[in-house]
Formats: C-alpha cells, structure tokens, sequence
C-alpha cells in the first residue's frame, strides 16, 4: 500500500523533525549547535496558538458559525486535565511503571490526560452547541461569550483546582508535544474540509437555507463542526496546562479568546495556512513589541507590549478597511502554485487545450451577460 | 416548438389519464417503478405529490390559500401566475422552508409537511431558487459535489484517516457530478467559481446541483429568467430531456410562456395565491379567467 507507506513516511518524518528541534532548543543543543529557551518557550507557544487558531477556523471560518469563547473551551480541557494529573496521575503512573517502564508510563498518562481534557470540551461543546446552534442567527456568539466567563468564574470557585490561588501542575508537557497536536490538528481539519463533510460545512457558511434544500441537516453540522472545534480548544489547554506548570483563571478571559479571534480574521477567515500565519504572526508579535523602547506618553512610561491591545484593535481595523477577508481569505498558500508548478510541465498540450476552448467560449458569453443582468433587475 | 405534449393532450383528453410516453416508460422501467405502484395502490391516478388545502398566512396576508394540487409521476407540471400570486412561497412551502398555516402536503402517499428541509430532500424533492442561490465560494464541480451529501457513504472517520472507502465515495460523486454537469454542458468550466459564470450558465448549474440529490421531483423557479430566447429554448429541451433520463416529475414555475407552453403537460394557475384554472396548455390560454389574471394585473 503506497499510500500507507506514504503516511507512515510522513508521520515518522514530522516527529523526527519535532525531536531534532526539541534537541535543539534544550541548553545542551543538538551537536553543540542550541537556540535559547526563550525561543523554545516561543515556538511551543506558537504552536499551541496553532492548535487554536485552526480549530476555531473550522467553526468561525469554515462554518461561519461566530464563537468568541474558545478560551473557555481551553480553560475546561485544562482544568479537566490538570485535576487527573495533580490528583490521580502520579499513583496511577507509578502503578503502570512497574507494568512498561518509567517512560512509557509517563507517555500513556499524558496521553490519558490529553484524551480526558479533549473528552470534557467535547461534551461542553454539545451542550453550548445543541440549544445554540439549532436556531439561525448570531446565538452562538452570544452564548459561547457568555459561557466562556461562567466557566472561569465557576474555576475561579473551585477551591480543589486552585480558585483564586492557582493551581501548580507536573509539567508534562514539551516542544515535541505541542508539535505532534499541532500536526495532528491540522491534518484533521484539512481532512475534514476536503470531504463531503467539509463541503456540507462551508454550504452552510455560503447559503444555508441552499443548503438544508441540498439535503443538509444544517443544524447537525453546525454542532459536529463546533465540537470538533471545542474539543481540539480542549487539547490546547491541557498542552498549556501542563507546559506553564501553573493555571489560574486570568490566562482564559475573553483577551484569550479575542486573541484567537484575531489570528484567523488576521490570517484568513477559511484558510487553515492562513491561522497558522496568523497564530505566529499574533505569538511573535507582543515579543516583537517588547523589543522596542520604552515611550512616554501622558508622563507615564510604556512600553509597546502593554499596548498590545491598543495594536490589536488598531491592526483589526486596518485589516478591516485594507483586506476584510484576513491576508489568505479562504485560499491555502502554497498547495495551489505548487500544484500549478507541477503541472505546466507534463502534458502541457493538453492543458494548452484546455484553456484555450474555455477561454474561446468565455469570450462568447459575457457580451450577453450584461444584457441579460440589467433585463433581469 | 415541439408538438410531442400537445399531441400527448390530444390524445389523452381527461386530465387523470394524461402521462408522456416517455413517464409511462420511466415508471415502468423500474426508476420510479416503486412510486407507480403505492399510487396504484392508493387507488388515486398515481399523484406522486399532492397537497390539500394548503394555506399559508404571513400577518395579514394569505399568500396561499386553500390551494389543492395533484402532481403526477412523470409529468411536466406548470406554475403559473402573475407576480406575487404566491408561486415561489407555494415552492417553499412544498420543501419545508415554511410550514403551511393549515392543510396538508403529501409527497409519494407521505406527509411531509412539517418536516425540515433536508428531510423532504432526502426523501426526494429538490428545487432551484427564483433568485440563484449557488454557494459562492465553491467551484462550479463542488457546488454539485456538494448536493451529493445525501448520497455520501464517507463517514467523519473515513474523511480524517482518508480509508479506501473514501477515496472510492469522492471519486464516484466527482465523476457522477461531471457526467451531470456534461449534460448540460457545463463540464469544461468544473474549476471555475460557480458565481463567476454568466448568468444562464448560473441558472443551469443550479439545475445540476438540483439534480446530483437524485430527486423524484423536482422544483424549478424560473429557471429561464434571464436567458435569451435561443438560451430558452435549449433549456426546454433540456428539462424533457432529464425528465426522461432520470424518470422526474417536474414543477415548473415559468413566466416566459413559449417555454410554459411548450414544455408542460398540464398547468395550474394561481392568482393572489388561490388557484383559478387547472387544465392542459391549450385550455389554460384559452382560459377567461387567467387572461383576465394577467391583464387585470
Ligand atoms: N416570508 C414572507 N413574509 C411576508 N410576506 C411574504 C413572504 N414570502 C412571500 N410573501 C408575500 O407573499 C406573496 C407571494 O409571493 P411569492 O414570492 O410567492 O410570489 P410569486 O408568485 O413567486 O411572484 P413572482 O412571480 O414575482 O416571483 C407576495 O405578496 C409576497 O410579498
Ligand atoms: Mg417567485
């Protein structure tokens, strides 16, 4: 099976890859040759952005469907998690150490932890996603941004997952991790938009009353797409959960979520390459500003990165007036020209062809077409 | 014009009896054998859609009232009306959009008023839009692709891990898709963005999406709104020609009457959302009462 090959190929490659450079960002480097733990924290962060940035894509930008609450989802898979892994994890693991080894034992926990983290957004999603999503309308953003605060002010009360204090959890997380999700996050939503799911999820988005007609059960794609979506919101927090080693309720208000927002209108509502732009891009940037000097504006002292709100909201409407449909739109980059490379060369005759009886007839038609707008109007 | 449905008319003169060769051989060849049979069964002149006092109110108004029709398999079924005498909301109502104030839509001996949308077009009704309603995004290929959603037989697991299963379903739906589209004619522009192309094209690519739900009846609104005459007339050929191919019954809602005239077997019209005349073409243009509809307007 050269498919099977093909994949295995590419999976084994990508970890390899996630390794080398998680060697690489570790003090000792790989062959001598390291990068600073500054960097390393950067890219993990980036990558965890990524998680977010193209699951929420699949609701807002695939599906049209506005939620402005993915922190939310994020803080339940942390939480989630981190209570197995404060409370549970380290008997459990110390049980199935014995069984497969230390390392071992270590992976299948976490593994746990990702699966239960994901499992409980999932579930959240259903319930914020079934009464919302039933009726046509903006209720979704209403009720996800309501949802998102309920949440953090439920944890904010919970005294076993910290409260107000925070809560210190075992750092499991690492580059290689956030790497792997991050992969696994964008295979899956790119698979899932090119099927007969994903077209069924954009007629939505385009006409969704075309799209009942055509026989879609608008209603049940909607709440697939925002639980897929929920659920990988989950697995970014459980990653940022246990990368931080510490939660507290303040690293998922609605700034979070905002945040995220601004990564796929920035990158491209409906483009998966455009939210990992986006997420980078909105990751770098607050460091970028950092960087700057200092300014005194009205006898204070500022520095950009505190700003960074002010440059979002500026950013937001710039982007807004210049190009509302975020950098990318709804185009990929890259996957079109190369494709497009790789075909001019073979059997360009026959695509010369092509193009050319298109082109002869487009000619034809549009000296009517005019005609026939204005008739119908 | 073609005299096939007027010398059908001539030779069947009561209304119940009246069915293209070309339906009797499609329901006899077994495409829409299974329908043929429950109207047999239900004693009624095999009415494959019917509805039974069917009104709908929107405030103040009754935008259609009280109205009864009796569709046949496999016949060409006009609509016709002046402007606002309720066609499109009488369309709506029959694919769920709204559901009927009072009274009854039966579809193939099944109610199915009440039912959401997707549902009457899973059980086989489908439909175009007065005003073209294609997914703008789309490629002219997945606008059609994606009706074929009914019909798909990936599931969500199939599309992550990419399985055989669901290579075998893209590429049966992609090649359906564009045996569809070569019908009419439109398989040269399959990339080309669906809301790109000229008017007409729009109009017949709406058709072909219509189609790739494999419907049982199927519902045109306008569909030769914005065509040239000569656009008009291949398109009349072409609805007899996918009537035939498919074994559809078709509803037409047209206002350029060389083609309603041309084309349908019989022809109900509504005024102010009441029907005031129902009979083959020659007896509707005949019609006082619809003369008197259209010039009173
Ligand atoms: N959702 C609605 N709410 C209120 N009134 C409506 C609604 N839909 C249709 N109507 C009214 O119902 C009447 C019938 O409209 P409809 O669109 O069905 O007419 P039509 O026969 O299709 O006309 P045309 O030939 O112009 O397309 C009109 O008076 C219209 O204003
Ligand atoms: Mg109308």
């Amino acid at each position: 099976m050269p498919t099977f090959v093909k994949r295995l190929l590419f999976a084994v490659l990508v970890i390899a890859a996630l390794f080398a450079l998680n060697a690489m960002l570790s003090t000792q480097g790989l062959f001598g040759f390291g990068l600073d733990d500054y960097y390393g924290r950067l890219l993990t962060f980036i990558g965890i952005n990524v998680i977010l940035a193209v699951s929420l894509n699949l609701i807002n930008g695939f599906t049209g469907q506005f939620s402005i609450g993915h922190a939310g989802f994020m803080a339940i898979g942390a939480y989630a998690s981190a209570y197995m892994t404060v409370y549970h994890a380290p008997g459990w693991e110390l049980a199935l150490a014995g069984m497969v080894g230390a390392d071992a034992a270590h992976v299948l926990i976490f593994v746990l932890a990702i699966f239960i983290g994901g499992l409980a957004t999932a579930l959240a999603g259903l319930v914020v996603g079934i009464p919302s999503l039933r009726l046509r309308g903006d209720y979704l953003a209403i009720v996800t941004l309501g949802f998102a605060e309920i949440i953090r002010i439920v944890i904010l009360n919970i005294d076993k997952v910290g409260g107000a204090t925070g809560l210190t959890v075992p750092g499991y997380t690492n580059f290689v991790w956030v790497g792997v999700f991050a992969v696994i996050t964008i295979v899956i939503v790119h698979n899932i938009v090119r099927s007969d799911i994903g077209r069924a999820l954009v007629s939505i988005r385009e006409d969704e009353l075309a799209a009942e007609a055509m026989g879609i059960n608008t209603t049940r794609y909607k709440v697939l797409s925002f639980v897929i979506s929920s659920a990988f919101a989950g697995i970014a927090g459980v990653l940022f959960a246990h990368y931080n080693k510490f939660l507290s309720t303040a690293d998922f208000t609605f700034l979070r979520s905002f945040e995220i927002i601004i990564m796929i209108v920035l990158g491209g509502m409906g483009s998966i390459t455009g939210a990992i732009l986006g997420a980078a891009v909105i990751t770098i940037l607050p460091e970028a500003l950092r960087q700057l000097p200092t300014v005194g504006l009205f006898g204070q002292e500022f520095n950009f990165a505190d700003l960074r709100l002010v440059i979002y909201a500026a950013l937001l409407i710039v982007i807004m007036l210049t190009r509302p449909q975020g950098v990318l739109g709804t185009r990929e980059f890259g996957m079109n020209w190369l494709r497009r490379a790789q075909k001019r060369p073979e059997g360009d005759e026959a695509v010369g062809a092509d193009t050319g009886v298109s082109i002869a007839e487009r000619d034809t038609t549009p000296t009517a077409d005019p005609v026939e707008e204005v008739k119908n109007k | 014009m073609s005299g096939a449905p007027e010398h059908d008319a001539v030779e069947a003169t009561k209304e119940d009896s009246i069915l293209t060769e070309a339906a009797r051989a499609a329901r006899s060849s077994g495409g829409g054998g299974g329908g043929g049979d429950d109207a047999r069964a239900n004693g009624g002149g095999g009415a494959t859609l019917r509805t039974d006092k069917c009104t709908i109110r929107f405030g103040g108004l009754v935008a259609v009232n009280e109205l009864d029709m009796d569709v046949h398999e496999g016949e060409i079924y006009g609509l016709i009306g002046p402007n606002g005498a309720g066609k499109t909301t009488i369309f709506n109502l029959l694919t769920g959009v709204y559901k009927p104030t009072s009274g009854e839509i039966h579809f193939q001996n099944k109610r199915i008023d009440g039912l959401r949308p997707y549902e009457i077009a899973s059980r086989g009704v489908s439909r175009t839009f007065q005003n073209i309603r294609l997914f703008p995004s789309m490629s002219v290929l997945e606008n059609v692709m994606t009706a074929c959603h009914i019909h798909a037989k990936q599931s969500l697991f199939d599309a992550v891990v990419r399985t055989p299963r669901f290579g075998r379903d893209e590429e049966e739906h992609r090649e359906y898709c564009l045996e569809l589209l070569g019908i009419f004619d439109l398989a040269r522009y399959k990339d080309e963005g669906g809301t790109s192309l000229p008017y007409g094209n729009q109009r017949r690519l709406e058709i072909v999406r219509a189609l790739a739900t494999r419907p049982k009846l199927l519902l045109l609104d306008e569909p030769a709104a914005g065509m040239n005459p000569s656009e008009a007339m291949d398109l009349m050929a072409l609805i007899r020609k996918i009537r035939d191919r498919f074994g559809l019954t078709i509803l037409l809602v047209e206002h350029n009457m060389k083609v309603v005239m041309g084309v349908c077997e019989r022809i109900q019209v509504v005024d102010y959302g009441k029907s005031i005349a129902l009979g083959l073409p020659e007896q509707i243009k005949n019609d006082p009462k619809v003369i008197e509809a259209y010039l009173g307007d």
